[in-house]
Parts: structure tokens; sequence; C-alpha cells
């Protein structure tokens, strides 16, 4: 056993690490053989302390963090290093030991909170199991008791419910009771709030940070976001294909970060940018995160609107019982106009009706009652061939670079659909085309030849974004267009869009949930909430000053409000 | 819930009444007078037979048929059959051994197909696995009455494990061997589905997450991953314990058990129009039965599932 990682602390007594990670490296046994998921991972959690590992996908972070707890997958084991819990090395200890540590050692509280609860047995059942195994008191106050220091309101009826019967917010906090039930020493939690909405987010992070307070918890945070992770933990560890690169206390990463690529995600993190922005402004001083352009603000001030939208309303008939139908205003009287030449961002979470009007604007869906007028022209009117022409100065990018690419054409053919389908050029001019458009958007040009599952996200969605470009439309509408993207791919996607847009002259409804990405793209926003736009703005007065409450908890749910961040300089 | 049923059970009107309809229809439309090929080459006088035409109605038209059949079927007088026995009688003796025998060969298959299902699934690729999916692949191939007699001759007659015919006196016992054939020709189907549907349960983030709960393997693999796994194997169980009622005729035959397929085959090559609708009649129920029951199940292992009032 080795001394290196014990500490004295103030009292004098000694302290030993509770979990300690030594050189471990972690394979996977695959059909085209071993992979390495982690080469080199080592970190430290004293008692009490919350250390955060945050990467991208495909960093090892979260085989890392399933490793300490016994749960890796069948086909992948430890290779090397050890697991040290309190000194116990348990990186190959037998199942019957993991079954001890499990539950009251050790807890967990997962990712997706939609497919982490047996769905056949009711929420209490699924406590009263956890407290049972591991020889808790179970009765039903017990597991009243054990939801409702997770926050669940009347959690004694609430017990008697199944999943389907809970919201996603209500499903992750009979998650944190389970993971907390047993008051574990440690407690992973591996991305516990991105699957839930923003305001969502941070009221279950406020209370897993109370709560692991309280019992004295140490908590290993896996995130992606590295604006959380600093403001939630004492530790950040950054992992990059499957090494350690960098490790330290929070703020001193954050200022003074010494890998490249933690110095990277420091720059591209959108919730930590949108705050030096607002920190930047604060202070008067011009900063080049900005990716929509100020000192165009007055010209495009003067510029027409190019899209208007007038007393928008969406009603869909829900079916319920026989016969029966119940109206569902899923967008309710939204009237907004977008100037050529700018971003609009429209902003909610799931529900708000953001995506329902993207559809209409799109000409997808028809409105209910009020009108979109496009140039000039309300695009309900338009007949067949005047739809076929407004489509083409209409184009969207979607959120999925899987699901909106056809696996079955290659690259070439994606993008050159589109002019084949408006009758554009001929084959020459075509092949010429698609050649300018994959060095627009900075793919080299032998990727015409390839297929959709042979390229990364990021590239994906460049893809999709030269296809949207392919027939020079004025307007393009972003569906979450960077949402499923890693962050430093995320921040070059923006930069992309923000190149085109300063060079094409190119108009952007940008549809997201994320607003930290609105501050640096978009000029104008929009909230919408349960249908209704509740405000809307230049993105600097939404910021500065926002008038409603909801905008405010948006706002205040960006990570990153207690760190100080010093603004980047231009 | 009971609404629900109600309108289930409601539902069976129209389904009975169309079904024994269309049977009646068809026996009737047989080629050939049932009462004088009841006399074989020695034709009895116009006399009787124009008598017994009238006992058994033969001499009115279709609808008229039908009519006396629906009257005496709800005054529960189902009539006697063309050997003056009671048909009500025939029935009391026949369903019981069809459906004990039914009941043991669900049994089989499905105590041994969720099992064999359930380990192969968990040791998927390993040699138990292919071991059970080749031989289960094997029994789907191999025709009923081939298996049947194979089975007769192996374990009924050179080990002498179990008797090779059932004989008028069924029992539980008795009909051990041809519940076992009847049965394993679904087992395989059951087997086959438990599997799959394990393989993909087991990989569910939730039988992750009770893991890490720190239950026990027993516990994880029989309360969340056999558990789920149940949904879709009830469902096929239930659904085919209609098919056992009535789809027998062969298995019946091979080993000689008194039962409804025996009795079914005997009535049609006799166009015995009241004893095929009667018998037809009474499987029709079983049927719904089973279906609602089914149904009911359904909703019970999937609380996802509820039905409108």
């Amino acid at each position: 056993m080795s001394t290196s990682n014990i500490t004295i602390d103030e009292a004098g007594t000694e302290e030993r690490p509770l979990l300690e990670i030594r050189d471990l490296a972690i394979s996977f046994q695959t059909a085209s053989g071993e992979f390495q998921a982690v080469k080199n991972a080592h970190l430290t959690i004293m008692p009490g302390e919350t250390v955060a590992i945050v990467g991208e996908s495909g960093s090892g972070k979260s085989t890392t963090a399933l490793a300490a707890i016994g749960l890796l997958p069948e086909n992948g084991r430890v290779s090397s290093g050890q697991i040290l819990l309190d000194g116990e090395d348990i990186s190959h200890a037998p199942e019957r030991r993991m079954i001890e540590l499990r539950g009251n050692t050790i807890g967990m509280v997962p990712q997706d909170p939609m497919s982490n609860l047996n769905p056949v047995w009711k929420i209490g059942y699924q406590v009263r199991e956890t407290l049972r195994a591991n020889g808790k008191p179970s009765g039903p106050a017990d597991v009243a008791r054990v939801l409702g220091e997770a926050g669940l309101p009347d959690s004694a009826r609430r017990a008697k419910q199944y999943p389907h019967e809970f919201s996603g917010g209500m499903r992750q906090r009979a998650l944190i009771a389970i993971g907390l039930s047993c008051q574990p020493r440690l407690l992973i939690a591996d991305e516990p709030t991105s699957a839930l909405d923003v305001t969502v987010q941070r009221q279950i992070l406020d209370h897993l940070e109370t709560m692991t307070a309280e019992l004295g918890t140490a908590v290993l945070l896996i995130t992606h976001d590295l604006g959380l992770a600093a403001e939630r933990a004492d530790k950040v560890v950054v992992m990059y294909r499957g090494n350690v690169v960098e490790a330290g206390p929070s703020l001193e990463l954050l200022r003074n970060a010494q890998h490249p690529y933690t110095q990277r995600l420091v720059a591209s993190a959108p919730s930590l940018a949108s705050r030096r922005i607002q920190a930047a402004k604060a202070e008067g001083i011009q900063t080049e995160e900005l990716l929509a352009p100020t000192e165009t603000v007055v010209e495009k001030a003067l510029s027409e609107d190019v899209l208007k939208v007038e007393s928008l309303s969406k009603v869909f008939k829900l079916r319920s019982g026989v016969g029966k139908a119940t109206d569902f205003k899923a967008v309710d009287n939204v009237s907004f106009n977008v100037k050529r030449g700018t971003t609009t961002a429209i902003v909610g979470e799931s529900g708000s009706g953001k995506s329902t009007v993207a559809q209409m604007v799109l000409n997808l869906l028809a409105p209910t009652s009020g009108r979109i007028v496009f140039d000039g022209v309300d695009t309900s009117t338009l007949n067949s061939r005047e739809i076929f022409k407004f489509r083409r100065r209409v184009q969207p990018i979607f959120q999925d670079p899987y699901g909106s690419l056809d696996p079955m054409y290659n690259i070439f053919r994606t993008i050159e659909e589109p002019l084949r389908t408006h009758k554009i050029g001929d084959k020459v001019s075509r092949e010429k085309k698609v050649r300018e458009l994959l060095d627009q958007v900075a793919l080299p040009q032998s990727t015409m030849q390839r297929y959709p599952n042979e390229l990364s996200g990021g590239q994906r969605q460049r893809v999709a974004i030269a296809r949207a470009l392919a027939l020079d439309p004025e307007v393009i509408i972003c569906d979450e267009a960077v949402s499923a993207l890693d962050v430093l791919v995320q921040a070059q996607v923006l930069n992309l869009l923000a190149e085109l847009q300063s060079n094409l002259g190119l108009t952007y409804l940008f549809i997201t949930h994320d607003l930290a990405v609105v501050r640096q793209i978009a000029d104008h926003v929009c909230v919408m909430q349960k249908g209704k736009l509740v405000e809307t703005g230049s993105t600097d007065e939404v910021f500065d000053s926002p008038q409603q409450d909801y905008t405010r908890a948006l706002l205040h749910a960006i990570p990153g409000a207690s760190l100080m961040l010093p603004p980047v300089v231009a | 819930m009971t609404q629900y049923i109600l309108r289930r059970l409601l539902q069976v009107i129209p389904v009975f009444l169309g079904t024994t309809l269309l049977v009646y229809f068809m026996v009737f439309a047989l080629p050939g007078d049932p009462i004088r090929a009841l006399f074989g080459d020695r034709p009895p006088s116009e006399a009787v037979i124009a008598a017994l035409r009238q006992q058994y109605n033969l001499d009115q038209p279709f609808w008229v048929q039908y009519g006396l059949f629906l009257k005496n079927l709800f005054t529960f007088n189902l009539g006697v059959d063309f050997t003056g026995q009671p048909i009500a009688a025939t029935l009391g003796r026949v369903f019981p051994v069809t459906a004990m025998l039914a009941v043991e060969a669900l049994a089989i298959q499905a105590v041994f197909g969720v099992a064999f299902g359930l380990i192969a699934g968990l040791r998927k690729g390993k040699i138990f696995d292919s071991t059970v999916l080749v031989a289960s692949l094997v029994v789907i191939a191999v025709p009923t009455f081939v298996l049947g007699f194979v089975l007769q001759l192996v374990v009924g007659v050179q080990l002498g494990w179990a008797k090779p015919t059932v004989g008028s006196n069924a029992d539980w016992g008795t009909l051990i061997l041809p519940a076992a054939v009847l049965g394993l020709v679904s087992f395989a189907y059951v087997l086959r589905l438990t599997r799959a549907s394990v393989i993909e349960n087991m990989n569910a983030d939730y039988v992750r997450t009770a893991t890490a709960k720190g239950l026990s393997r027993p516990r994880v693999v029989l309360a969340h991953i056999l558990r789920n796994s149940m949904i879709p194997v009830v469902t096929y169980l239930g659904a085919n314990l209609g098919g056992l009622m009535g789809g027998a005729i062969v298995t019946e035959g091979i080993f000689n058990v008194p039962g409804v397929g025996q009795k079914l085959y005997q009535a049609v090559i006799r166009s015995e129009g009241p004893t095929v609708v009667a018998i037809v009649s009474v499987l029709v129920l079983v049927f719904v039965a089973a279906n609602l029951l089914v149904d009911l199940l359904y909703a019970w292992l999937d609380p996802r599932i509820r039905y409108e009032k």
C-alpha cells in the first residue's frame, strides 16, 4: 500500500483518500480486437469531497466511473492499475464483494431518468428493494422519507405510482433518492441532469449538492460541461482520449489551464463563454467571443424584415377516450420579425412549442391561425410551384446529424440531391458546386466518396450545412443544430455558421434550449414558454435586463454564475 | 376496468353468432345425406328416413334449423347426436380430457421454455445457448405427427417410461406423453421468445441501475430481467391456450385420447351438424376467454398499459 496520498489535515490527524484511482487502464474486447477505452486514468477523492471528470464523448470518463462501482460491460476489463476504495483494491474484487459495497458504500445516480427506472415496478418498490438489499429498515414510512428527502413532494402517495406517471425531473429525484438511500460514502453521478430541461437541471443539482453536503457524501461527478464541473466540484479532472490530461482545483484549472486540450475546452464551453461575454460587457470591453458581429448592428437594424410571423397559433387535437378530443395549443399567438442578415434565436424548454414554430416557418405544418410572411408574401397562399421555389430560399438544418442524412447516399449524392431536385446546372457544374460547398464547410473534397457512417458527428453536421447551402438559400432554420455535438465540435460549427453568415449574408432562425449558445451567436432572442412568446428583444437586452421570471430562471440555469471569469480581450 | 371487461364480454355475442352461423352453414353445405350415410349399404324404408329427418329437423330450411339450434342452445338443450346420445353429455366427457391435456402441455412449454430461454439468454453465445438454439430449430422443423410417433415408439414402447396410448381412462399421468408432444413445438417458440426478450432486457439501463443499488444477482435476474421479459411470453402463451384446446386433433389421434379433437373429427366425417356446431361453439368461447385473459394479464404485467373505461 502506498502512503503517497495520505495527507495531514489541520487537526493533525491522518486522512486517507476515500477513492484513489491509479494508472487505470480499461480495455474492451470487440469484434475487431482489443480496444483501449481508458489508457491512463488517475484521480483521488477525499471523504466528503466533490470531484468532477470532464471530457467529450468517448474520452473514457464514464468507463472510469463504471469501473469504480464494478459495472463495466461484459466485454470490458481493467487491464492494469488499481482502484483503491479506502485502501482496498477493488479493481478485480469478486462480484460478491462488489454487491456488498454497492448501495451502502458506493451509490450511483445514472444519466437518463427515462430508462433507468424499471417501468413495471412502482417507485416505492424500487426504493424498498434497495433499502432491503443493504439491510436498512424498509417499511413504507422509510420509503416515503427517503423519497421526501430527495425533494419529491407528497412522497407517500407518489411511492405508489409507476415511473411513467412521473415527469423526467421527478424520476431523476427518485433515482437520486435510490442512490443516496443507504447513505453511501461515495456517490457516482454520471451526467445526472443532461437529459433534463435547463431550469430543472439547476434545481436537481442544487438539491443533490445540499443532500451530499448534509450526509458528508463524496461525489464523483461525470459531465461534459466544464462550466458545470467548475461550479459544482472542488476538483476537476480533465480526460481526453482515455487519458487524464489535467487535474486540479476547479478555479485554478479554469484560470490557468496548462494542457492545450483543457485550454480549448475553457475557451469553447458555451456556458463559460457566455459568462465571459457578460463580464466583458460589464467592464465595457469589446470581446472577440461574440460570434454575431456587433459592428454591423446599425447596418442590420436598417435592413428589411425578411420573415414576419404574425399571431401564429397551432392547435393539435389530442384524443382522450372514445370520440372525444381535447385541444392542445402548442403555439399560442406568437409574433416576431426576422431582419435580413441577422440571427434570431427561439429559446425554450421541451414542450414550449419552439420546434412547432420552426416547422410552420418551413411550411411543413399548416398553422391553425396567423400568418407567416416571407419576403412580403404570405406563405399559406403559395401554390405548389411557388412552394417549390420557396423551399429553395428557406432551408433547414436539423438536430440529429445521424438521422438527417440518408445512410445509403454517399456525401456527394447527399449534397447534390437538392441541386438535382431543383434542376440546377448540369453534371459537371453540379460536381463543381459540391466541391465548393465542401470547401465552404471546411471538409476535404475527398469526403465526397464517403458515407455518413464513416464520418463523426461534427463532420456530418458540416455535410448537413453544405446540403442546406447548396441552393444558395436566404434563410436557414437551425433546429437544435448543435445540441447533439460535443463542446469543441459545437464551437467549430457555431464559428462556421457565423463565418458563413458574414460571407453570404445569411439569415438564421436558431431554435435551441441552450441560452449559452444564444449569447454567442444571436442578435435577437424570443423566449417561449408553453406555446407563448413570453419575452423578446435583442440578445443584449434579454441578457442584461430580463423582464420575465421565466427568462431569469433560464439565464440563472446557465452554469458558472458563481465563477468570476476574466473577459477575453479582443 | 370493470367497464372494459363488460364491453369485452358484450363483444362475445356477435363473435359467437357469427362463428356458429358460419360453421352451421358449412356443415349444412356438406355434400351427401347424413341420414342415408348412417345406414351404409342397406337403406331403410323411406318412412324411417322421413321420420329421422323430422326428428333432427333436417327437412327444414337452413334458417329454421339454425334458429332451432339457437333456441335449444339458450334453453341449455343441445339435443342428441345421431347415435342417440345427448350432446351435452358428450361435451361433458370430452372437454375435461382435452382441457387436462392442454393445461399439461401449456405447463410443460411454459416451465421448460421460460427456464431454458432464460439460461440461454443470460449465457448468450456460450455452448448452452448454441445447443439449445439448434435443438429448438429441429423441434420446429419436424412435423408433429413424426415427433408424436417417434416419442410414442421410443419413450412409450421401447423404454416403457410412459403409456404409449391413453384410451378411455385419461388422467394427468397417462396424458404426459401426448402433452409433451403437443407442448414441444410451442416450447421451442416460447424458448426463443424468452431468450430474445432476456437478451434485450439484460442490457437495459434499469438493470444496470438495479445492480448498482447493491441487489444480489438472483434478485436482479428474477425481479428485473425475467419479470420484464415475461410480457411478450405470457401474451404468446395465453393465445396458445386456445390453439391447444382445438388444435390437438393429430396428437389426440396418435395417442388415442378421447378428447375434443377426436370427437370433432368423427362428427365432421358423419356430417353431424349439431355436434360439430356445439363443439365449435364451446371452442369459440374458450378462444374469446383466453384472449380476454391475455389482455388482462398484459395490463397486469405492464403497468404502462391501462385500458380505457
